[in-house]
């Protein structure tokens, strides 16, 4: 049998590829929502949307495993972390809600007006969620008030300066994803068009990630501590001057997924670093994985079906997106209307 | 009682609120899901093009509401530790993984497979496709079935231990899924959303045929409904029956208020069946009472003269609210008894080769449209203001369940959730009625039917 510790570690990387799952593929979704809110040509629009309305469904399930999987690895860190960040929880699932209506309905629009308007719903949707789940992020690094058992606060300290930078943050960054996904699918104007956004959204994320890196570090000693190892800041400087050299090169090449894999990556690289900083907390200042865990006999059932299924849904989502692959052309415009 | 606003109150609604329009959509989707399976098996079996006309008309709709619901879904996995985080930490070993498991066996294979399934056909061909469908539509039972074993194991709660800091355990995983109310209410569920869709499709076609009658696509699917009607229902009563059975030796305070028994008969007298009567919890005694005598013990105990645990048999702060499980549950059998009747109906129709020439009938069928789901949440406030005071039944009460959040936050979120809902899924409803007022045609096209074209090399 596996030793104590060592599900406990196995549960935080399950959870931690669930969370970090949704942030890179519902992230991108939201980004192109951004995108689309924000374009004035309805058949660009159409296209945008095309991208997108095969696969976001399944994106989004990333986050019910994230919520799911954090009641049943840690539930304590569950019980803390939901209170705390009680309103932009809520706003953030209202938020999803209008995305998704927006999304499915936009073309039952009886006139175009009316289908812009869904479509600024559409940008406000995507944006608030972005914004919000940034916010989370933010609060939870800055720290949760608990007594290790109970959230203790007084349910504001979300609304805290650094949590609101963490949710611009999130929303530019997104929108990178959306812009670079855009650049992939698609092709002619909307291509050139996403090229130039995905440029000049890149150099903003990276002057927001390094402003965020340099603050988090003056947040908590201990933050500063981890990530002054050696260990963990070489390599990741090392890999980020990789991933911008593949960005780059990627609008040179034909290869049009680089400067998304590229973005991804650094998302990834992002997403490591705020662990590397927080490990072995899961709500700072003091709930540590360990203490927060649930028993054995259920990290151990959840893991088998993680190590079983997981696999299985990777697969069969991959092919669900090869299906839809390639290039994105909208036809004949965006006339279709309802009933017809 | 707990005041009107209190935080209580207010997270209970919130509640009540998000299951309530989420559970109408996922029932909707189970059903459709497998409505659209049989149409999809039907046309590949028969060859027939109407299969296929009904199935991509049904599509455009299941399209609208199937992403909305899941969208609607995605608040309650979170519910749990947004307003009942006490529950969490104490029986988050337990009901997390049923809803972890929830989540990867079942939503990702309806998620995964939707996309081919709403715009894959002309990509992947008829048999991959019908196999997308085949994989939503088990996909969408799954999630019923993991989500119910955690609702059930709350009523019924079995295979765990309660550990040295009061949390509980598992212990026999087998044990927690298939906890004793599982499988009454698996079944009971899964045939209220089959029983909801069907009297949906039924209403909605009906409608058409009474627009146009001869619209022979139409036709099939009311044919198809009411054939689902009459012989689902009966088997519901069943179904629903032996769930009754159940509770009254699991939860005998809520079968009480279920019947408005305060007091109980005198030996060999049986329980009356009340038709009618209002419960007053302070008085603890029933007014305007309309009963019929025994008949109670015919359907509780199946026989003239045994008799129930009554209400004043529990302590006063254990039983239920008594009025809204009362009255609940007479709406459900009512409008239970109402859809048998429209499945008898229809079998009396058919029989004399009327079925397609009886305007009462399609009225009928109109004003039943909403009837499956409005039985459905009656049901389902029956059962969970039933289980009332507790979360964990008989062992931790729904007030110690509470999370730390302020009264304020809590009340405003709920007002704010209930207008948002009521908003954007009223025009919600408002577009599906305008894209429904429109019968199939011959040549019906799917959802996005230029989708498949505009992506890849098609």
């Amino acid at each position: 049998m596996l030793d104590n510790d060592w599900v406990i570690v196995l549960s935080a990387a399950a959870l931690g590829f669930s969370v970090l799952n949704y942030v890179l593929l519902d992230g991108t979704d939201l980004g192109v929502g951004v995108l689309l809110g924000l374009t004035r040509d309805s058949q660009l629009r159409r296209a945008m949307a095309v991208t997108i309305l095969p696969i976001w469904d399944a994106n989004e399930t990333w986050l019910v495993l994230g919520g799911g999987g954090l009641l049943a690895l840690f539930p304590l860190a569950y019980a803390i972390l939901l209170p705390a960040l009680y309103l932009p929880f809520i706003l953030m699932f209202l938020a999803l809600i209008l995305r998704a209506v927006a999304l499915e309905f936009r073309d039952y629009s009886p006139n175009e007006r009316i289908k812009r308007a869904v479509d600024g719903l559409l940008l406000g949707g995507s944006l608030l969620t972005g914004a919000c789940q940034g916010i989370v992020l933010g609060t939870l690094v800055q720290g949760i008030p608990n007594d290790g058992w109970q959230y203790s606060g007084d349910g504001w300290e979300w609304l805290g300066i650094f949590p609101l930078y963490c949710g611009a943050v999130l929303v530019v960054g997104y929108t990178w994803l959306g812009a670079c996904w855009l650049y992939w699918r698609t092709e002619e104007e909307l291509q050139r068009r996403s090229a130039r956004q995905a440029r000049a959204l890149a150099s903003m994320t990276l002057v927001l990630l390094a402003v965020l890196v340099t603050w988090t570090v003056n947040l908590d000693a201990r933050y500063a501590y981890r990530l002054a190892n050696p260990l963990v800041w070489l390599p990741a400087s090392l890999l980020l001057l990789a991933l911008l050299c593949g960005f780059i090169s990627g609008f040179q090449s034909r290869r049009d997924y680089l400067p998304l894999f590229a973005a991804l990556g650094i998302f990834v690289l992002a997403f490591a670093l705020m662990i590397a900083a927080l490990y072995p907390l899961i709500v700072p200042p003091q709930l540590t994985l360990q203490a927060a865990a649930s028993s054995p006999t259920s990290q151990v059932f959840m893991l088998i079906g993680f190590a079983v299924l997981i696999p299985v849904t990777l697969i069969y989502n991959t092919y669900g997106f090869s299906v839809f692959s390639g290039k994105v052309r909208a036809l004949e415009g965006d006339k279709q209307r309802m009933g017809d | 009682m707990d005041a009107f606003d209190s935080a209580l109150t207010a997270a209970r609604a919130q509640f009540a609120i998000t299951i309530s329009f989420h559970i109408v959509l996922a029932a909707l989707t189970i059903g459709l899901a497998n409505f659209l399976m049989a149409l999809e098996a039907l046309w590949l079996w028969r060859r027939q093009t109407i299969y296929l006309d009904v199935y991509r008309y049904w599509l455009k709709v299941f399209a609208l509401t199937v992403a909305v619901g899941t969208a609607s879904g995605l608040i309650l996995e979170y519910q749990f530790g947004l307003n009942w985080s006490r529950l969490s930490t104490q029986a988050g070993d337990i009901l997390g993984p049923l809803m972890f498991y929830e989540v990867l066996a079942a939503f990702f294979l309806e998620a995964g497979f939707l996309g081919i399934m709403l715009f894959g056909m002309k990509k992947v061909g008829p048999r991959l496709h019908f196999f997308a469908t085949c994989a939503v539509a088990m996909g969408s039972l799954l999630s019923a079935f993991w989500i119910l074993s955690a609702n059930s194991w709350m009523h019924t709660p079995a295979g765990y231990a309660i550990g040295a800091d009061g949390r509980f355990i598992a212990q026999d995983w087998w044990a927690i899924i298939f906890n004793p109310s599982f499988p009454y209410r698996f079944a009971h569920m899964t045939l209220a959303a089959f029983l909801g869709t069907a009297t949906l499709l039924a209403g909605v076609s009906a409608w058409q045929l009474l627009r146009a009658p001869q619209n022979p696509r139409a036709r099939l699917v009311w044919s198809m409904a009411l054939w689902a009607i009459a012989v689902l229902t009966p088997v519901q009563i069943v179904a629903g029956d032996l769930h009754g059975l159940h509770s009254l030796n699991v939860q005998p305070q809520k079968v009480a208020a279920i019947e408005g028994s305060w007091t109980r008969p005198i030996e060999g007298a049986g329980e009356p069946l009340r038709l009618f009567a209002l419960p007053d919890m302070t008085e603890r005694r029933n007014h305007w009472e309309l009963a019929i005598a025994r008949v109670g013990s015919l359907y509780l105990r199946h026989d003239l003269s045994s008799t129930i645990a009554a209400l004043d048999e529990f302590p006063p702060q254990d039983i239920p609210p008594v009025p809204t499980v009362f009255f609940a549950f007479r709406v459900m059998v009512g409008l239970g008894l109402l859809m048998l009747g429209q499945g008898v109906a229809s079998l009396v129709l058919r029989w004399r080769n009327r079925l397609y020439a009886t305007r009462w009938m399609y009225r009928w069928c109109v004003g039943m449209t909403p009837a499956g789901f409005l039985a459905m949440l009656s049901g389902w406030t029956v059962t969970e203001v039933g289980r009332q005071p507790f979360t964990v039944y008989g062992l931790l009460r729904t007030a110690d369940s509470l999370s730390a959040v302020s009264r304020e936050q809590v009340v405003g979120a709920t007002w704010t959730i209930l207008a948002f809902y009521l908003v954007i899924f009223g025009v919600g409803l408002w577009v599906l009625l305008r894209v429904l007022r429109e019968p199939p045609h011959a040549g019906e096209p799917g959802p996005q039917p230029t989708l498949a074209d505009e992506t890849g090399e098609s």
